[in-house]
């Protein structure tokens, strides 16, 4: 077997299955503050009750999270030693500054959190909720800024066959970090809401905990509102960034072959990149160049105009992107309906409300895979962005039986981890939160 | 530029000793873990570790990332070298980190049994694992001119790494026995000051067998030494406090006796430290392919970033790591378990 292609499929399966988890605990972590806050200030014990039950929550996420991230640490090593040896000087250092700024911080004030109870002050549990949270934001930073590096490399220059740092600054703040961190800690807290939401309204449905679940529905329908709708100018700062900086990713999201003023927005279609077509394409005229530049004369780059095999996979890009921008619009929506349904003051009797909330929970953490799906795949068959080829990268040492061997243990362990933390959770949720109600 | 370089192998020694320190005992306290008679006990020994254990691996994280940054080839190469021994070690980290989350949730002897197990045998590997990479290192490793390991995972099982392995298992076993000592009391205080009295004889019996097989078999490894002499005060030093630390043991006083344990493993580290210095990854047979601190460092701008970042983040991190080491620092009395 190709050790390339099973390298990648590690990867993926790694970085996809940990990817469900930091998302989760960044968006809880604020929310989570926000009731530790709420509790300093009103000493009420029926807030510090839906403190408790969500840390709950978050400590069984984490563990997960910690579990798995610690694979992400060393496999660049292991199996892209190549890239290893062509970035580190670039792409080590953010590695390094988020365990310096970021995970001590959150491990240390996690362990207050979850084990400190008995022993902290309110004040001390309350520092010690904004610091887990501050931390898992920070902790996204850096590696926002490591994989943006790998998208729109800059401040370096190729010296003996390597990417040596020119300015540290500019590495950092290379075009694509700051729209994607935004974009991607949006993401965090409209998943982290959608999660509260959608257990607040299965008790709902199952008229439990009622009080404890109303309050933590309202906190996190409220959050998921602004975060959902705030998606919308993000994704777009995000979007014209891409078409300015990697003209053939979002020429691939879009399925636009031909260069054009004009452009027509895809709402949905085939791409075939065979006859160069999107079959059954249902367009918007002009909306592309629209919203690319402000104006329905800007030009946007089609696949053209780049040789194929620059060019990334056409289906699974295509497809993740319109999925997640569907899914988007669609968490702008729930949220809008139920925000006028608490202003009519039918939310909380409305079981078709809880229903959707409810069966909405995962689909933040599909669109969240979906957008690394299409950040990621959309960049092949660069592993960094046209400086070193994906197929370049990998650990020549390494041969591919060992990759499946250890592709198998990755995958039956994290099929075990998914398995119990859903078992766990279910349990959590069941036993439902300490509180009077 | 030499002097950023021989700072930055200095502070990844740093790093990495601070690693086994914090994290050495509550691996070498999983360990044990299986020797604690009743549910009761487990649990608490689980709650000994159980607020700290993730901030003493952010250590290791660290550690990584900043070989990561400081020395690219050295991560490439030892990373990808050691690949079989090093999804070994991901998988003893992975069951031992959820292990701790999980064990208590659900109130049954086989789910419990199940954790303990992989608490348990996740840690004692991973313990085992560490030293036995350090011994590898120490001996070094087949490596062709672009620096790519040249073995197989067989490779990594000869004699000498593995009595370093043992060495460095037994080091941590007793710091972790220790540890129990500290942060517990009644019968199970009182069994895990035999753990550590036990452990430590076998600690003392392999250093001081490791130390005459390093001089009497692997002449390189004391190139330093002969250099400057004043070096071997680093050994003698490591076998002082191995020796204090069982004294300390013998006569009832483990908090000292965890001191000199960690000091023991100062020594340790810094006795391999300078035997490999200037070279992180010898190669074996072939002095001149070697990766060392001059050949294989990052740019002078990151190394340079890098210590501008660290020189503004850990007094921080150092700060409030103490705070919660300090506050967490008290014998878990049986109510504590609930909640």
């Amino acid at each position: 077997m190709d050790p390339v292609l099973l390298a990648r499929i590690q990867f993926a399966v790694t970085v996809g299955f940990h990817f469900i988890f930091p998302p989760l605990t960044i968006g809880m972590g604020w929310l989570i503050f926000y009731f530790m806050n709420r509790y300093k200030k009103t000493k009420d014990e029926f807030i510090k009750g839906i403190a408790r039950f969500w840390i709950k929550i978050f400590a069984l996420t984490f563990a997960v999270g910690v579990a798995t991230g610690i694979v992400l640490e060393f496999q660049f090593g292991t199996n892209w030693a190549a890239y290893s040896r062509f970035v580190g000087d670039i792409f080590g250092a953010p590695l390094a500054a988020e365990g310096i700024f970021a995970f001590f911080l959150e491990s240390t004030f996690v362990g207050v959190l979850i084990w400190g109870w008995k022993r902290f002050s309110a004040r001390t549990l309350w520092f010690a909720s904004l610091m887990v949270a501050v931390g898992a934001t920070l902790s996204a930073f850096w590696i926002i800024v490591a994989n943006s590096w790998m998208q729109t490399p800059t401040g370096y220059e190729v010296v003996g066959g390597r990417a040596e740092l020119t300015d540290f600054w500019a590495a950092v703040f290379n075009p694509s970090t700051l729209p994607r961190y935004l974009h991607t800690i949006d993401a965090c807290l409209i998943t982290g809401a959608f999660f509260m939401m959608g257990i607040s309204a299965w008790y709902l449905i199952k008229q439990k905990h009622v009080e404890f679940a109303r309050r933590s529905l309202k906190v996190s329908l409220v959050a998921g509102f602004i975060a959902a709708a705030l998606q919308l100018p993000l994704g777009h700062y995000h979007a014209v960034q891409v078409a300015q900086t990697q003209p053939e990713k979002l020429a691939a999201f879009e399925g636009l072959f031909e260069t054009q003023k004009e452009a027509p927005l895809l709402i949905f279609g085939i791409p075939d990149a065979e006859e160069r077509t999107v079959h059954a394409a249902v367009k918007v005229p002009g909306l592309l160049s629209f919203l690319v530049g402000f104006d329905t004369q800007t030009e946007v780059k089609g696949l053209n105009d780049y040789p194929e095999d620059e060019w990334p996979p056409l289906g699974l890009t295509f497809y993740s992107f319109h999925l997640m921008f569907i899914l988007g619009l669609y968490f702008i929506g729930l949220t809008a309906l139920g925000l006028f349904m608490l202003w009519r003051k039918k939310l909380f009797s409305s079981r078709f409300f809880m229903t959707l909330a409810f069966l909405s929970l995962p689909l933040p953490l599909i669109a969240n895979e979906l957008g690394w799906i299409a950040a990621e795949v959309g960049r092949q068959p660069w592993i960094v962005y046209r400086l070193l080829k994906t197929s370049e990268a990998i650990s020549v040492t390494v041969p591919a039986g060992q990759i499946l061997a250890s592709l198998i243990m990755f995958s039956a362990i994290y099929l075990l981890l998914g398995a119990l933390w859903v078992f766990l959770l279910r349990r959590e949720v069941k036993k439902g939160p300490e509180v009077a109600s | 530029m030499t002097g950023l370089q021989i700072t930055w192998f200095l502070l990844i020694g740093l790093l990495l000793t601070v690693y086994a320190i914090l994290d050495g005992f509550d691996l070498g306290l999983g360990f044990w873990h299986l020797f604690a008679k009743k549910d009761r006990e487990r649990r608490t020994m689980i709650r000994a570790v159980g607020p700290v254990w993730d901030g003493n691996e952010v250590w290791l994280l660290t550690g990584g990332g900043a070989i990561f940054a400081a020395f690219p080839p050295v991560y490439a190469t030892v990373f990808s070298g050691f690949y079989l021994a090093l999804m070994l070690l991901l998988l003893a980290l992975i069951f031992r980190a959820v292990s701790v989350e999980f064990h208590s949730k659900v109130e049954s002897a086989r789910w419990r049994t199940a954790w303990d197990y992989a608490f348990s045998v996740g840690s004692s590997l991973a313990a085992l694992l560490f030293g036995v990479a350090l011994g590898n290192l120490l001996r070094g490793l087949p490596l062709d001119a672009q620096g790519n390991f040249q073995g197989s995972f067989f490779t990594l099982l000869n004699p000498y790494a593995l009595l370093i392995g043992a060495t460095g298992f037994f080091m941590l076993i007793t710091h972790g026995a220790l540890y129990v000592s500290l942060k517990t009391g009644g019968e199970l205080e009182t069994r895990a000051r035999g753990w550590a009295k036990t452990a430590w004889y076998f600690y003392l019996g392999l250093f001081v067998l490791a130390s005459v097989i390093t001089i009497a078999a692997m002449p390189g490894l004391l190139d330093n030494y002969r250099h400057s002499p004043i070096l071997f005060g680093i050994p003698v030093l490591a076998l002082l406090f191995i020796v204090l630390m069982g004294i300390c043991i013998i006569k009832g006083n483990p908090r000292r006796a965890f001191l000199f344990s960690a000091l023991s493993i100062v020594g340790l580290m810094s006795t391999a430290g300078a035997s490999l210095f200037p070279r992180l990854v010898p190669a074996l047979g072939a002095p001149e392919l070697s990766l060392t601190a001059f050949n294989s460092s990052s740019s002078e701008l990151t190394l340079t970033t890098m210590l501008i970042l660290a020189l503004c983040g850990m007094p921080l991190v150092i700060a409030y790591t103490v705070w919660a080491h300090k506050k967490f620092a008290y014998k878990i009395n049986p109510g504590e378990l609930e909640g």
